[in-house]
């Protein structure tokens, strides 16, 4: 069976299986709508939860944006890990035992206040959609390469699957349908990086292959002297500052924690102890992928020098003339790849060779070498924007050719299709569930129209995922800047807003209405307008300010952790202006704090 | 909802908030300290092919966070118990 097919049955499958799910999960009331009936076990609940977190970044993009960055992308690594044990000692349990659908219901309750919680929908709805543009994009990157359709009709076919078990499964068939979805994402990942393990170091799991030998010195010895001698940052050390990489692993961190879909899989299970474990579980389900992450990164690296360079493998001198590839011969997996335009070869030199280097190295040595070798500017990127040359090649092909890279069967390359394909909707559907629950729960029932009966309830949360999905697609066929970027604004806003908010409406018997609504607003204006500022040549194709004008040196990945900072300082300071917090709250906080009487969710 | 009987909530509190913390503290030792603040000192030491601190960061703090949170749920559970509010 050829490629193309092979991929239409397995997709087909994996498709058929989301859909028959769907329609045995589907939701009958509220409860099931938004927190899928409150019995779902933890091991269940962890294994939805690493499908929900798990998006088109994690498994499309983390594993490149590790490959080019080294030691840099241990901030994706900690910080999108990390939370969870946030989310375990700080929130989850917290959030159970408060018992009800959704993030701003918790706000508006504990804050006494309508407004906070309209605030909270603000900033949710600000989140998710900047979440959900990613997942889209990813969906039409997989469809374009894989099942070569164009991205709009690979997107409406992706929209109309979501469509289909969000709106008539709700919080209930997207858990079962998630469940599914981590089955097919966790092979797809892993399979490739053991074959990849195996060529490389012999060793079958990639954990302990990253580390191991390759030939009579380590892998990750070789890969630092392969990278640093064509120019670029050693491997192992990364090229992003300290502080730079504290404050995106934080931001990360809090991020996750306060993220309102990841959050809101812990109100699914019955008990406030299912919620730590479920914690517990969600993480290891996430760590099989995200320790795999770092192998498939470092080792798709090195398979891209030494497919462009032969003296990488052989460990002659790379600048020898004959040790570059040929232009016409280059692999196939290049040509068809190049017409997404993920990756594309100028020949600037003339010599019909791909030459592939750092030409913005720091190292005079290198650079010398470079020229006086003929070398006229690297010669491998991808297609900018503007359709020019770009001297980066997209971090996306990664981990998507990866197993054409490395040579491997068919059936992998459609697994990964699938998985992909799994990745996307999984978290997409998550999200556009928080999404229509709090336009229907926190908007309508909550705010507007508080007579609502259960039935037109439901019917207007399925009527909001239904808006949600139109809009998500519209976002993922005209997406603001790349899939792993636009998710880390996501992160950067969750982390200045709603976290700090949700933290101190646990841990603070005193903080107030005013302090609360205050803080959030600061973090989320704050994070949001110094993300745009920097990004606005991805966001607004305006010209680009100059990294060198960051605050204190922090790029926009990380500046969630200065408007965490400024919302917990700004609550406190108007806190203390204004009105103390009423008792009954007082009580209700102290009531969250232990775990008795949690009982099942309740709705108002 | 009302509380149980002989709950002393302050005492329940602050041994919550004693694990939280002994928690935090880990956490942030492993990923911000072993993997970032004191990676260089760290990478001089090495197991297997890994640099100790650049093991840390990718791998490393991702295994003890697992453990993390099961160990601190199990001593959440104890301490629930140990004050009476655990759930039937």
């Amino acid at each position: 069976m050829d490629l193309k097919t092979l991929t239409y049955v397995v997709v087909g499958l994996s498709f058929a299986l989301y859909i028959g799910i769907a329609v045995m999960a589907r939701a009958g009331s509220t409860k099931e709508f938004y927190i899928a009936g409150g019995g779902v076990h933890p091991i269940i609940n962890g294994m939805a939860t690493g499908a929900d977190w798990m998006s088109a970044a994690s498994f499309i993009s983390m594993a490149g944006l590790i490959a080019f960055l080294g030691y840099g992308g241990s901030v994706y690594l900690m910080g999108w890990t990390g939370g969870y044990v946030l989310l375990a000692v700080l929130l989850a349990p917290y959030l159970r035992k408060f018992g009800k659908f959704t993030v701003p219901e918790f706000i508006g309750d504990r804050y006494y206040s309508q407004t906070a919680r309209i605030v909270a929908v603000i900033c949710l709805i600000f989140i998710s959609f900047t979440y959900v543009a990613g997942q889209m994009r990813g969906v039409g990157i997989v469809f374009s390469r894989f099942l070569e359709v164009d991205i709009t009709t690979g997107l409406i076919i992706g929209m109309g699957l979501v469509f289909f078990y969000a709106v008539i499964g709700g919080m209930k068939g997207i858990t079962y349908t998630q469940v599914a979805q981590y089955i097919v994402l966790i092979f797809a990942y892993t399979i490739p990086a053991v074959f990849i393990s195996l060529q490389i170091s012999g060793n079958v799991f990639p954990q302990l292959g990253l580390g191991g030998h390759m030939g009579d010195m380590f892998f990750l010895d070789k890969l630092n002297k392969t990278v640093t001698d064509l120019g670029f940052s050693a491997y192992t050390t990364g090229n992003k500052t300290m502080i730079d990489v504290f404050c995106i692993t934080l931001a990360l961190m809090a991020g996750t924690a306060g993220l309102p879909h990841v959050i809101v899989r812990f109100f699914t299970v019955p008990k406030v102890h299912d919620a730590r474990l479920s914690a517990g579980w969600a993480l290891i389900f996430i760590a099989i992928l995200y320790t795999t992450a770092p192998a498939v990164g470092a080792m798709a690296r090195y398979n891209l020098h030494a497919t462009v360079n032969s003296a990488v493998a052989t460990g002659g001198d790379v600048f020898a003339p004959e040790a570059s590839l040929q232009g016409e011969a280059r692999p196939d997996w290049m040509k068809r790849w190049e017409k997404t335009g993920l990756i594309r070869w100028e020949d600037k030199n003339g010599d019909g060779r791909i030459q592939y280097y750092n030409e913005k190295s720091k190292n005079p040595e290198f650079l010398a070498k470079a020229e006086a070798a003929g070398w006229k500017g690297n010669e491998l990127g991808s297609k900018g924007k503007d359709g020019k040359f770009e001297g980066k090649v997209d971090n996306d092909i990664m981990v998507l050719a990866n197993p054409e890279i490395a040579h491997l069967p068919n059936w992998v390359i459609a697994l990964i299709a699938a998985g992909g394909i799994a990745a996307a909707l999984s978290t997409a559907a998550g999200l556009l569930l928080v999404i229509s629950a709090s336009i229907s729960h926190d908007l309508l029932k909550g705010v507007f129209t508080k007579n609502i009966s259960e039935k037109n309830e439901l019917m207007a949360g399925r009527i909001a995922a239904a808006v949600a999905v139109a809009i998500a697609g519209y976002l993922g066929y005209n997406p603001p800047g790349f899939v792993a970027q636009v998710v880390a604004f996501a992160f950067g806003l969750a982390c200045a807003s709603l976290f700090p908010t949700i933290v101190m409406g646990i841990f603070s018997k005193s903080m107030n209405r005013g302090g609360a609504i205050a803080g959030m607003l600061t973090g989320l204006i704050f994070t949001l307008t110094y993300i745009v500022y920097f990004k606005r040549d991805v966001l607004l194709s305006m010209e680009k300010v100059p990294d060198s004008q960051w605050l204190f040196g922090i790029s926009p990945e990380g500046i969630g952790v200065i408007g965490m900072i400024l919302n917990f300082t700004v609550a406190y300071i108007v806190m203390k202006m204004t009105a103390p917090c009423p008792e009954h709250i007082q009580h209700l906080v102290e009531n969250i704090r232990y775990p008795r009487g949690a009982g099942t969710a309740q709705s108002h | 909802m009302s509380s149980p009987q002989n709950f002393n909530p302050k005492a329940y509190w602050s041994a919550t908030l004693k694990l939280l913390i002994t928690t935090l503290v880990i956490w942030f030792i492993v990923s911000f300290g072993a993997g970032i603040l004191f990676r260089d000192a760290l990478d001089s030491f090495h197991i297997g092919g890994y640099p100790l601190g650049f093991w840390f960061a990718q791998q490393g703090s991702i295994f003890i966070f697992v453990g993390l949170i099961f160990w601190y749920a199990k001593r959440m559970d104890k301490i629930d118990r140990e004050h009476d509010v655990h759930e039937d």
